[in-house]
């Protein structure tokens, strides 16, 4: 195949697959087996620093903030992040110190709600490195690569432009048109974090609603943590099982963490938290402001449970299940300032 | 006598008014939604939206906030993922995309990424996300954005979505899928399609009360202005409505 463009980013989360299928032998296991974990445990026993992280979800959608807290609790350090539409995980990451490096698809960005003040102080201070563009459909692709347990995947993205200059991706002519097309490297991340809505002791997972990239990246995962609103037994997930995204052997942990995305998005239970991420948004526009916010949110609570009192309790978490249900209007501080 | 309306309220009822029905759109945050929502709710009923997280041939409710919101596959007649809908814009199903940008030049190349140095930028954006694919796999793009000089330049600081790169048969020698490329442009002065030669921007029509000349200076490339100009038409009492009923917060279309 004749090359004729490579891309100068940084290759992130490449594997030889030989390597990979080695590894997957050894380290996973095929045995139905017991995961229930705590978030504490789960983060020791998987993240370690100099990871490349990637979260499942997307934007503030379905994101496990639990276990996103729980690494900046840790203080796990030196994480790459695969900034798939990373926004509040990274935004807080980036802030708390725990990524210093991030290749972008979209980052650094509250979509409607603005650009991200601690996430932009970090990149535009060289503090947080950006190893690499590339776009949304180019990560997807690199997942799915991984996924198949291949090295490179074809795509028809990224062509003629900076992106793919910037990017970890090789354009070469196409064997059977002849044409210029884009070769995505497999990304296989050394730990994938994930909230489901449900799933058993071993790991079987559902997800209502969009799945996102959350088949893939689960497939492309070396340590998947499962965060889930409620584990159910196995015999529902044998009564349902054209609803099961994600099979239990490729799941290491599973932590049972209600409201555990919060205050992203989580589909037909709870809508954003606007408030919270305000919040957040006014507060990280200073480095004071962001440890005051880790000060009170994270290190000032040992368990979730502990940080979901202080976002308000049951009666915020009412609330946002009736917004997302349509029943309450929305509320939103970023958008009174808007409107100022 | 129309009612009074704002400059996002023009942009998106002239945006809307691009959509036919049983077309499909693939359609990003913020003005795109209302848009979109508008031409579903108006001349479009069969308007196929889809959203890059996997939200397809939904009936949008209220505004989302998110491409990834609940309300992005409400009433939807799939709940997908990203690789669904990213492969139906590659093999060809998808009509529209929508675009906004930071930077654009008379190409219609577009840029998110950062303005100054790429590795010691002096803003830093947030990339490309669904942009580049957008703007690689639709069969027409339509961009969305608000125009001033520093805005409308001669040279993107970063090219993240490709445009028609640099001139007639770029596109297709560096591979992207054949046929595709910008479609229009729509700003607060104006709208703008492609000149068929030379696949550089040209002046459609000016908004009620702006003139050529308003337009000109606010462009920083040589604008292609043929001798007719039309002026767009401004947002109906029914579009009005139908906008203030989408985004009853005034989100996007402010108040």
């Amino acid at each position: 195949m004749k090359s004729l463009e490579k891309g100068q980013g940084k290759l992130i989360g490449w594997r030889d697959p030989d390597e990979h299928r080695a590894w997957v032998a050894q380290h996973k296991s095929r045995a139905l087996e017991d995961k229930r974990t705590s978030l504490k445990d789960a983060v020791e026993a998987f993240v370690e620093d100099g990871d490349v992280l990637a979260c499942g979800g997307f934007g503030h959608i379905r994101v496990s903030m639990a276990a996103i807290y729980e690494i900046i609790r840790q203080e796990k350090r030196d994480l790459t992040l695969c900034g798939k539409t990373a926004v509040h995980d990274s935004d807080v990451l980036i802030g708390a110190g725990c990524v210093n490096r991030i290749e972008v698809a979209y980052a650094f960005g509250h979509e409607l709600r603005g650009l991200s003040p601690a996430s932009r102080r970090a990149a535009e201070s060289g503090r947080c490195e950006v190893v690499a563009e590339i776009s949304n459909a180019g990560y997807q692709w690199r997942f799915s690569a991984a996924a198949m347990g291949l090295s490179f995947i074809p795509a028809r993205v990224m062509l003629g432009t900076d992106t793919l200059k910037k990017s970890s991706a090789t354009v070469v002519e196409d064997p059977f048109t002849g044409k210029p097309v884009t070769l995505l490297p497999a990304c296989y991340p050394n730990v994938v974090l994930m909230h489901v809505h449900r799933c058993d002791a071993y790991g079987n997972a559902q997800i209502d609603g969009i799945t996102i990239e959350d088949f893939e990246l689960a497939r492309a995962a070396r340590r998947l943590i499962l965060t889930t609103e409620r584990v159910i037994d196995n015999e529902s997930i044998r009564e349902t099982p054209q609803d099961t995204v994600i099979p239990y052997y490729l799941v290491d942990a599973v932590v049972e963490v209600p409201y555990g995305a919060h205050p992203t998005l989580m589909p037909d239970l709870y809508y954003f938290d606007e408030q919270h991420i305000g919040e957040w948004l006014r507060l990280s526009k200073t480095e004071a402001g962001v440890a005051e916010y880790l000060d009170r949110y994270v290190f000032g609570v040992d368990t979730f449970q502990g940080y979901l009192e202080l976002i308000g309790g049951a009666e915020q978490l009412e609330y946002l299940r009736q917004v997302e249900h349509l029943e309450a209007p929305l509320q939103a501080p970023w958008l009174e300032e808007k409107r100022r | 006598m129309t009612r009074k309306y704002t400059a996002t309220e023009l942009l998106a009822s002239v945006a809307a008014g691009l959509l036919e029905d049983n077309s499909s759109v693939f359609v990003g945050t913020g003005l795109p939604m209302i848009a979109s929502m508008l031409a579903q709710r108006t001349h479009a009923p069969n308007l196929l939206i889809i959203f890059e997280a996997g939200g397809i041939g939904p009936q949008v409710p209220v505004l989302p906030i998110s491409v990834g919101d609940s309300r992005t596959f409400y009433r939807a007649v799939s709940a997908s993922s990203m690789h669904d809908v990213m492969s139906a814009s590659q093999a060809g199903y998808v009509d529209y995309g929508f675009l906004g940008a930071a930077q654009i030049d008379a190409y219609g190349n577009l840029n998110t990424t950062v303005i100054g140095a790429w590795d010691h930028p002096t803003v830093r954006f947030p990339g490309s996300g669904g942009a580049n694919d957008v703007g690689s796999l639709c069969w027409r793009t339509i961009i969305v954005m608000r125009q001033d000089p520093r805005r409308f330049v001669e040279k993107l600081d970063f090219l993240t979505t490709p445009g028609y790169l640099d001139g007639p048969g770029a596109r297709e020698a560096a591979g992207l899928p054949a046929g595709t490329g910008p479609y229009r442009v729509i700003t607060q002065l104006g709208l703008f399609d492609f000149d068929e030669a030379t696949k550089r921007m040209r002046l459609l029509a000016a908004h009620p009360g702006v003139s050529v000349r308003d337009i000109e200076e606010a462009t920083s490339f040589e604008l292609i202005v043929p001798d007719r100009v039309d002026t767009t038409e401004p947002p109906t009492d029914a579009a009005l409505s139908a906008m203030r009923d989408i985004d009853p917060t005034g989100m996007v279309i402010g108040k």
